[in-house]
């Protein structure tokens, strides 16, 4: 019988080995260092915060692996030999394989600053990085500051969680504005306030030049780039993004960039060995996505595509419309299409922001044709098949504000605001026709 | 790392500390509850009417106060924060104790309401139900009950702990609404409504304690002798109402859960629905979600539901029988038209619906037929008394069981270890009725949204009827669920606006589809070929 070994428990190698489970009767093995059964990364805030415990996280019950026939193998896998088709575990076990699935998710970022390898210094990425963040940070007591490195998605995660248990934290941001690299203005600085509205002490613009350590190698403050300030505290959270996770195969012949290099049907430059989720490095751009895409659902999708692939029906990997959605504090966000903080050249925005200052939303359309391009909201709840259905039929923007309300995805008896959102509309653009006349 | 450190951790957490309000208003629940425990081992309070005021108020102050501490400096938005760490809502110390001074409580309610203080045979009360003897003259005119003291405690409960869900549930409106809602029906309707109706009664006269909202099954004694003897004496209004009781079971109920699911009912009316998502809304995450329980589930509730069917069927046979003077309903068209109605209505869903049925499903449904017809048809030839088993024994059996022990000593005294819904969700043959409507004849759906969910599990978590709602999200399947109470919650913790409660059309409701959009169209009618 074939066997279909996959390194990564992750959402992407998990769903690879549902999938050939569903299609074929091969022998499907996982292979995993971090955690015996899969659980949901995206929760890992969550048993932080007390909201739920590591059980909760896991999407299938135990019992789900055995009764599919998957087979679970906890270690670590150090070297791939593709010329003997086999794995060298940490532990010296080896492993045959005849199709090999690399799902192995990415590692936090860090730049080379000194101390950054220091005890109490990490990322927020595994299992065992929360464990690590209750030996240091359990509390106010042992971690009086928390000083965090890096304005993106997982840094404000930690924020909140570190807030929870009334750490008082940092939060060094490079851009002028919360995520400003990726959010127009009026979204980021709407996220600022809202950030210093939980007490956060917010830096903007703001560099780590160096982790400064006590007697005992561990960190005891950090010094600030721009004005050397040095601040003390007890855990430096580093935030600054995620890389693919491929150090392991540095000598096993498989082309790599930042990521594992693969073609539209996810295949590697190796026979038989096939790369997907964040580990992925697409060698061929799909629309405006980025090469390494290092979200939840493109994760799920490559690995339904590989497993098509591996039961014999070759299969493109296909994404449609770009989609995601992340929450900051109290403040839901969810985007469709395309919208840019650096605007393109063709590309036209209407902001509109409730006085209240929690929601807002943006819409970008062609400047000339009007087509709309894409949508981020805040605090307001989006219709996915609405507006993954407009892409698709190339809706104008006139079209998409007339029809604002078929895409409200609020729970029932909410406030509604499409009719205030497109009295904004229209002013702007009676407005904007004045001034041309 | 030192172990000294590491301990730390165990002790040093902030989020299950709780601020000076919170104490405060600990302090004055405590008091309110010190006060009914002195009255309870007699000691003399002159002025019983000021005693109680304050024990009330303390009690009911005492829990908004902690609420106004605990949410008077949030934003609106989750508030989850360490519940896994407390020990009241993690199953720790202080949810044993909970539960057994709860579980206690209820026992000595049901089975031993002397050492409350009630007064046997026309005795004065003493004891607890001595103190509230003023609030329920001034009610009904009458000497408190061990149940008038249950149903004020019960309001009170409803009250304050209201107020503190929606004040956690903030700037959702579906949730305080809904909380709203229940505050009222279970203050009019439940408590003071039938406690004034109790002043129409004279000696010509008489009305049945009537609780308008609370229909047959979930009110197993509606159709009892006395209480239909006593409609019936009361002619004009006593027939609205036994009317009232019958149209809302056969025709109200399933018109609004058609429309609306049956969270019209369960999280908008009930009173047991009312008390397990306000006082019992610390406990809704420690429902039982794995596969197993939901097979239990299913097989127990329906069993009620059967219980209850066979029981009241019974019982109203029996004095159809032996007083058949008296009603205008003989005995045999009366377990006829039992029978031919369940075989129908059998013969409807199965028609229609059948598809929709798994295997078990279908199984049970035709073998609790048969076992209910064959015990009618027992009935029938048997002559008046025997239904198998005595109708009058069946019924104390029933009220004992379920009544008092399932819905009071296991679902409420249990509700910090077993979680807030465990009689809805295993033991309401109303919830039973209700869910089997909603799965199959009903608008009511929980919508997901495309490809949205990240398999976090808050949902599932916080589902106080054990339901696996990522297991349905995460696939982009709608969630049609019979033991579904619409309480919202799910839609309220995701943290990605997932999940909406809805009322659409029927068609295409329950789609086992794989629907995740964004995703190659080609590949999903791949994913989706069985
Ligand atoms: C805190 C946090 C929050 C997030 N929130 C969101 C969100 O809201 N929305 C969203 O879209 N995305 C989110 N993400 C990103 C998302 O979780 C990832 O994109 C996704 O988990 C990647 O899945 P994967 O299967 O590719 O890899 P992973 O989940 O990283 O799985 C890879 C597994 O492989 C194992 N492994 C790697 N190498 C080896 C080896 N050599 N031997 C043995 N085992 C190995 C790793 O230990 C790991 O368990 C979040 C990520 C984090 C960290
Ligand atoms: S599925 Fe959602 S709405 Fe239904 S009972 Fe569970 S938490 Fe409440
Ligand atoms: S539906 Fe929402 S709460 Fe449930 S698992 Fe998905 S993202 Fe999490």
């Amino acid at each position: 019988m074939e066997h279909i070994v996959i390194i990564g428990n992750g959402i992407s190698g998990v769903t690879a080995a549902r999938h050939i489970r569903k299609l074929s009767d091969k022998k499907i093995t996982i292979i995993s260092s971090e955690t015996e059964h899969f659980f949901s990364r995206t929760a890992l805030m969550y048993v932080y915060m007390g909201h739920m415990k590591y059980e909760h996280t896991k999407p299938y019950e135990d019992y789900f692996w055995k009764k599919n026939r998957i087979e679970l193998k906890q270690g670590f896998v150090k070297t791939v030999v593709p010329n003997q088709k086999e794995l060298h575990f940490s532990d010296g076990d080896k492993m045959h394989y005849d199709k090999l699935i690399i799902a192995a998710g990415s590692k936090p970022n860090k730049f080379g600053w000194p101390g950054q390898d220091l005890q109490g210094v990490q990322g927020l990425y595994s299992k065992q990085d929360l464990d690590s963040l209750e030996i240091f940070a359990p509390s106010n007591k042992v971690c009086r500051r928390a000083v965090i490195v890096g304005g993106g998605l997982i840094g404000i995660e930690l924020a909140e969680m570190l807030c929870t248990r009334n750490i008082p934290v940092t939060f060094l941001v490079r851009e002028e504005h919360f995520w400003n690299g990726v959010l127009p203005e009026g979204e980021s600085k709407m996220l600022s306030r809202h950030i210093k509205n939980h007490h956060i002490d917010l830096r903007l613009g703001a560099n780590l030049k160096e982790i400064l350590s006590d007697e005992n190698g561990k960190v005891r403050a950090v010094v600030i780039q721009e004005t050397g300030e040095e601040i003390a505290c007890d855990l430096v959270g580093l935030t600054a993004g995620v890389s693919p996770n491929i150090d392991f195969l540095k000598e096993s012949g498989i082309d790599l960039g930042r990521g594992i290099k693969v073609n539209r049907f996810l295949e590697t430059s190796v026979d038989a060995i096939y790369a997907i989720g964040d580990c992925a490095e697409q060698l061929e751009p799909i629309g405006n996505r980025r090469p390494i895409e290092a979200v939840w659902y493109t994760g799920r999708m490559m690995g339904e595509t590989v497993a098509q692939t591996i039961c014999e029906n070759r299969l493109e990997y296909k994404p449609g419309h770009w989609f995601n959605s992340a929450k900051f504090f109290d403040i839901e966000y969810q985007t469709y299409g395309w919208v840019f903080a650096n605007k393109k050249e063709y590309e036209e925005h209407f902001h509109w922001k409730h006085d209240d200052d929690t929601k807002c939303i943006t819409v970008a359309f062609h400047k000339e044709s009007q087509l709309f391009l894409g949508i981020n909201t805040f605090g307001l709840r989006m219709k996915h098949e609405v507006f993954d259905r407009w892409l698709s039929e190339k809706r104008d923007i006139n079209y998409v504000m007339g029809n604002l309300s078929e895409a409200n995805f609020d729970p029932e008896f909410y406030k509604r605001f499409e009719g205030q959102v497109l009295r904004a509309f229209t002013n702007k653009i009676s407005l904007e026709y004045k001034k041309q006349q | 790392m030192s172990t000294i450190e590491k301990n730390m951790s165990l002790t040093g957490d902030v989020p299950k500390n709780i601020n000076a309000l919170q104490k405060i208003g600990t302090a004055f629940g405590m008091l309110g509850l010190f006060i009914i425990v002195l009255a309870g081992f007699n000691v003399s309070m002159p002025h019983k009417e000021v005693w109680l005021t304050i024990a009330l108020t303390a009690l009911g102050g005492g829990i908004v106060l902690f609420a106004h501490g605990s949410y008077k400096n949030k934003l609106a938005g989750i508030k989850n924060d360490g519940v896994w760490f407390k020990s009241i809502s993690s199953r720790g110390y202080l949810a044993w104790i909970a539960g057994i001074a709860l579980t206690g409580f209820y026992i000595v309610l049901y089975f031993f309401a002397e050492l409350l203080g009630l007064g046997i045979d026309g005795a004065a009360n003493t004891g607890v139900i001595a103190l509230f003897d003023p609030l329920s003259r001034v009610l009904s005119g009458n000497a408190a009950s061990q149940w008038f003291v249950y149903g004020t405690l019960y309001t009170v409960a409803i009250l304050a702990f209201g107020v503190k869900f929606i004040r956690k549930y903030k700037g959702n409106r579906y949730e305080q609404l809904r909380t709203l809602s229940v505050m009222f029906f279970q203050t009019a309707f439940a408590f003071i409504i039938p406690e004034l109706m109790a002043r129409l009664n004279s000696d010509d006269f008489s009305l049945p304690y009537n609780d308008l909202k609370n229909m047959w099954p979930l009110n197993y004694y509606a159709f009892d002798q006395w209480r239909i003897d006593q409609f019936i004496n009361a002619e004009t209004i006593g027939l609205v109402f036994l009317l009232f009781g019958i149209l809302s079971i056969f025709v109200v109920s399933p018109i609004l859960t058609y429309k609306y699911g049956k969270r019209w009912y369960c999280s908008w009316v009930c009173g047991c629905g009312g008390l397990a998502e306000t006082a019992g809304d610390s406990f809704r995450q420690l429902s039982d979600k794995s596969m197993s329980a939901w097979k239990i589930e299913r097989w127990v509730v329906h069993s009620v539901l059967v219980f209850s069917v066979v029981t009241t069927t019974a019982v109203i046979a029996t004095y159809l029988g032996y007083d058949a003077t008296k009603y205008w309903l003989t005995k045999d068209v009366f377990l006829i038209g039992v029978a031919v109605f369940l075989g129908v209505l059998f013969a409807v869903i199965w028609y229609f619906k059948k598809e929709e049925l798994a295997k078990d499903a279908r199984y049970g449904a035709i073998g609790y037929l048969v076992i209910i017809l064959g015990l009618i048809a027992t009935h029938y030839f048997s002559g008046n008394e025997l239904f198998l088993f005595e109708a009058g024994k069946l019924r104390s059996f029933y009220g004992f069981l379920i009544g008092s022990v399932f819905s009071g000593v296991i679902g409420t005294g249990f509700y910090p270890i077993f979680g807030s819904r465990v009689w809805c969700r295993m033991g309401c043959p109303m919830a039973a009725i209700l869910g089997m409507q909603q799965r199959l004849f009903s608008k009511f759906r929980i919508t997901t949204n495309g490809g949205q969910c990240i398999s976090c599990g808050n949902c599932s978590t916080y589902c106080e009827m054990g339901i696996d709602v990522r297991a349905y999200a995460q696939k982009g399947e709608n969630i049609v669920r019979s033991s579904c109470v619409g309480c919202g919650v799910c839609s309220a913790v995701c943290p990605r606006g997932v999940l909406k409660l809805e009322n659409a059309s029927m068609n295409g409701r329950i789609d086992s589809n794989q629907i995740l959009l964004g995703n190659d169209v080609d590949l999903m009618d791949l994913v989706n070929k069985k």
